[in-house]
C-alpha cells in the first residue's frame, strides 16, 4: 500500500488531491457520482458574506482545450451556507476548505470571523484572484501590497490556517507569493483563471456577457506548471498547484514541480468522478515506481 | 443521475444537417423522463472538453435516443459515431415537462421549432401512453428542418407542419400556426421547445388565452449538474427575477416565469 497522504504542516491531508472551487459546487452536487471522503478534500464555491447576483449570460466559452468563465461568483452568502450546506459536511471524514471573497479588506475579515463562529472547516482560501469581478479584471492578487494586507488582516482576525490563490495575470507571481508569506499566510495556491476573451466574428460580439473572462482547462496547465515550479522554489510555506489538471500525470507533474498537492477545477465539470480517475493515476505510478510514500517526489524535478 | 462512459450505439439515422444515435443505457433510461437531457461526451480526448447538452428524444426498450443538427465542432463530431462504437453519456438530467395525469383525455399541444423537436418525440409519446390527444406544431425553416414530420406522420400524431419558406406544410412561423389552432379549440396545455424568440412567442400567446405552458430553455452549460452556475436565465423565483441554474431548476419552466424583456430583469 503506497502512503498517498501529504502534510501541509497545518493540516494533514490524506491524499494530495483537492477538487477546485468553482468547479465543485458546495461539494453536495458531486455525491451522486462519487464518495468525497475518498478525497484529499474539496474547496467549496467562493463564498461573499451575502448572496450575490453573478453576471449575464453567456457565462461560459469553449476555446481549444479550455474554458472561458465569468460566473462572478453568484453565490449565497455565508449565512445561508452556515445554515444548509456545512451541516451536511460537516460529518464527512475529508478536509472541507472554504474559498473567502471581499469586495474589500473588511469583507474578507466578515466572512472570516462569520466561519469561525461554525464548525467543520479545515482551512479557509483566500480567493483574492478572480478575475470577473472588478472591472478589467484587476484584484488584489495584481499587488503586493494588497495581497499582503488582506493575509494579515484575516491572519490577525480568524482562527483557521489561510492558503492564498494567487492569480497568474501578473508579471511576477513569485514576489505577491513572497508578500503573502511575509504576510503570515500558511499556504499558497495556483493558480486562479487567466484573463482572456472570445469574439463572435459573425456578429463582432465578446462571446461572454462580461466581456471578459478567465480561462481554464488543460490550455493552460504548462503556464501553472512553469509558475508553481517558480514559486515553489522560492517558498518556504507549501504550495497547491492548480490548472488543467485531467489525469495522474498532469498532477503528478505539479507534485515533481514541487506543489505539496493539487486542485482539480473544469475537469470536475466533464467527469464529475475526475479527482477519482487523479487519484488512480497517483496510486499507479506509486506502483509502477515502486514508491512507499508519494511525498517523496515533492519538488524532485532534475533541473 | 448517473454516468454511463460506455453506451453502445445500436443505431443511426441522418437526414442533412440532423442526427438520431440510438444506444443502450439501461439504467439511465429506467429514470428518464421527457424535458430531461444527457450530457454527452463527443470526443475521448482534451478537445473538445466539455460535454454537450441533448435532449432525451426517444425511450425504446432499454434503448435512449438523441436527435441533434449539427451545430458546430461538437455535434459535428457525434454526427460521425457509428452503431458499435460507444457514447459516454450523463444523465437523466434536469427536471423535465409535467406529464400528469390530470391531462388523461384532454387535448394537449407540443410546440417544437427545428433541433427543438428533439425532446417533444419522447414526450408525445408518453402523454400519448397517458391517453391525452396529442397535437404536433412542427416548425422549421426549409423542408429540410424538419426531417421527423414524416414519422410524426407515418406513427398517426395529428400534426401541423410550417416551414418559414413554405417548402414543407404551412408556409410561416410555427407561432403563427399556433395561434390559428389555439384559437380553434384552445388545448388544457402547451409545451414548447426551439430558439429563443419561437419560446417568448408561444408564452405570449398561451398567457393571451389562459393556458398553462411549458417552455424548454437552452444555455450554455459546463456542466449539466448544478456545479459551475455557468447555465443560468431570467427567471422569476417567487416572482422576483433571478439567474436560475437551467441544468438543476430546469430545463423546463412555466412560460409566465420566464423573464424575456431584457430591460425587466
Ligand atoms: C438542455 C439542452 C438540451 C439540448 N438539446 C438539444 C437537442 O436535443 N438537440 C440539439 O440538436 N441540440 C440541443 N441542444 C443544443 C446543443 O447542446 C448545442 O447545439 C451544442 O452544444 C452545440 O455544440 P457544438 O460543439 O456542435 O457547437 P459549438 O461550436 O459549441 O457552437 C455552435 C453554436 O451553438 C451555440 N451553442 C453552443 N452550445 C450551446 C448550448 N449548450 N445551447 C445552445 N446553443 C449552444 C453556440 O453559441 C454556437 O453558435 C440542447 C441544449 C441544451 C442546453
Ligand atoms: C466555472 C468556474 C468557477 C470558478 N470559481 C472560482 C471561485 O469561486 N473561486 C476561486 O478561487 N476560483 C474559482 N475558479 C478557478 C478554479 O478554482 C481554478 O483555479 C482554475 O479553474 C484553474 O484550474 P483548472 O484548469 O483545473 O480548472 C473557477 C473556475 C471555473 C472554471
Ligand atoms: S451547467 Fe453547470 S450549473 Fe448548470
Amino acid at each position: 500500500m503506497t502512503d498517498l497522504s501529504v502534510d501541509l504542516g497545518f493540516l494533514r491531508l490524506k491524499n494530495p488531491v483537492l477538487a477546485a472551487s468553482g468547479t465543485f459546487g458546495y461539494g453536495l452536487e458531486f455525491e451522486p457520482f462519487l464518495e468525497l471522503e475518498r478525497l484529499g478534500g474539496f474547496v467549496v464555491k467562493g463564498l461573499y458574506y451575502g448572496p450575490r447576483e453573478g453576471n449575464p449570460p453567456p457565462r461560459l466559452v469553449e476555446t481549444p482545450s479550455g474554458l472561458i468563465n465569468a460566473i462572478g461568483l453568484q453565490g449565497i452568502g455565508v449565512a445561508a451556507f452556515a445554515e444548509k450546506i456545512l451541516p451536511r459536511l460537516r460529518s464527512l471524514k475529508t478536509a472541507v476548505i472554504v474559498n473567502v471573497c471581499g469586495a474589500s479588506e473588511e469583507e474578507y475579515v466578515r466572512v472570516v470571523e462569520f466561519l469561525d463562529g461554525c464548525e467543520g472547516i479545515a482551512a479557509y482560501e483566500l480567493n483574492i484572484s478572480c478575475p470577473n469581478v472588478q472591472k478589467d479584471g484587476a484584484c488584489p492578487a495584481f499587488s503586493p501590497e494588497a495581497t499582503a494586507a488582506i493575509v494579515r488582516e484575516v491572519k490577525r482576525a480568524g482562527r483557521r490556517p489561510v492558503i492564498t490563490k494567487l492569480s497568474p495575470n501578473v508579471t511576477s507571481v513569485v514576489e505577491i507569493a513572497l508578500a503573502a508569506q511575509e504576510a503570515g499566510t500558511d499556504a499558497v495556491a495556483l493558480v486562479n483563471t487567466f484573463l482572456a476573451m472570445a469574439i463572435d466574428v459573425e456578429t463582432r460580439r465578446p462571446k461572454l456577457g462580461n466581456v471578459l473572462g478567465g480561462l481554464s482547462g488543460p490550455a493552460i496547465r504548462p503556464i501553472a506548471v512553469r509558475m508553481v515550479w517558480q514559486v515553489a522554489s522560492r517558498l518556504k510555506v507549501p504550495v497547491i498547484g492548480v490548472g488543467g489538471i485531467r489525469t495522474g500525470t498532469d498532477a503528478l507533474e505539479f507534485l515533481i514541480a514541487g506543489a505539496r498537492a493539487v486542485q482539480v477545477g473544469t475537469a470536475n465539470l466533464v467527469d464529475p468522478d475526475a479527482c477519482l480517475r487523479v487519484l488512480a493515476g497517483l496510486e499507479d505510478y506509486c506502483r509502477r515506481h515502486g514508491i512507499g510514500r508519494l511525498e517523496e517526489i515533492v519538488g524532485t524535478v532534475k533541473t | 443521475m448517473l454516468k454511463n462512459p460506455e453506451a453502445k450505439i445500436v443505431g443511426r439515422e441522418a437526414w442533412g444537417d440532423y442526427v438520431l444515435l440510438r444506444f443502450e443505457a439501461p439504467t439511465i433510461s429506467a429514470l428518464a423522463r421527457p424535458g430531461q437531457f444527457l450530457m454527452v461526451r463527443v470526443a475521448d480526448g482534451p478537445y473538445p472538453l466539455l460535454r454537450r447538452p441533448l435532449g432525451i428524444h426517444l425511450r425504446k426498450d432499454k434503448a435512449l435516443g438523441v436527435f441533434f443538427k449539427i451545430a458546430g465542432e461538437g455535434t459535428a463530431l457525434l454526427a460521425r459515431k457509428r452503431p458499435g462504437e460507444t457514447l459516454d453519456v450523463l444523465g437523466p438530467l434536469g427536471n423535465g415537462f409535467s406529464v400528469d395525469p390530470c391531462l388523461a383525455g384532454k387535448a394537449v399541444f407540443a410546440v417544437g421549432g427545428g433541433r427543438g423537436i428533439a425532446p417533444l418525440y419522447f414526450l408525445a409519446w408518453e402523454l400519448r401512453a397517458l391517453g391525452a390527444a396529442v397535437k404536433i406544431l412542427y416548425g422549421g425553416r426549409t423542408k429540410d428542418d424538419v426531417p421527423l414530420a414524416a414519422r410524426f406522420r407515418d406513427e398517426a400524431f395529428d400534426q401541423v407542419l410550417t416551414t418559414d419558406d413554405g417548402s414543407a406544410g404551412r408556409e410561416g412561423f410555427v407561432t403563427a400556426a399556433l395561434e390559428e389552432e389555439a384559437g380553434k379549440a384552445a388545448p388544457a396545455m402547451i409545451f414548447a421547445c426551439g430558439p429563443d424568440p419561437m419560446l417568448e412567442a408561444v408564452g405570449r400567446i398561451a398567457a393571451a388565452r389562459d393556458i398553462p405552458a411549458e417552455l424548454s430553455l437552452e444555455s450554455r452549460m459546463g456542466c449539466g449538474f448544478g456545479a459551475c452556475w455557468g447555465c443560468v436565465q431570467r427567471v422569476r423565483v417567487d416572482g422576483k427575477p433571478a439567474w436560475v441554474k437551467i441544468c438543476e431548476d430546469g430545463p423546463v419552466f412555466p412560460a409566465e416565469a420566464v423573464v424575456w424583456d431584457k430591460d425587466a430583469r
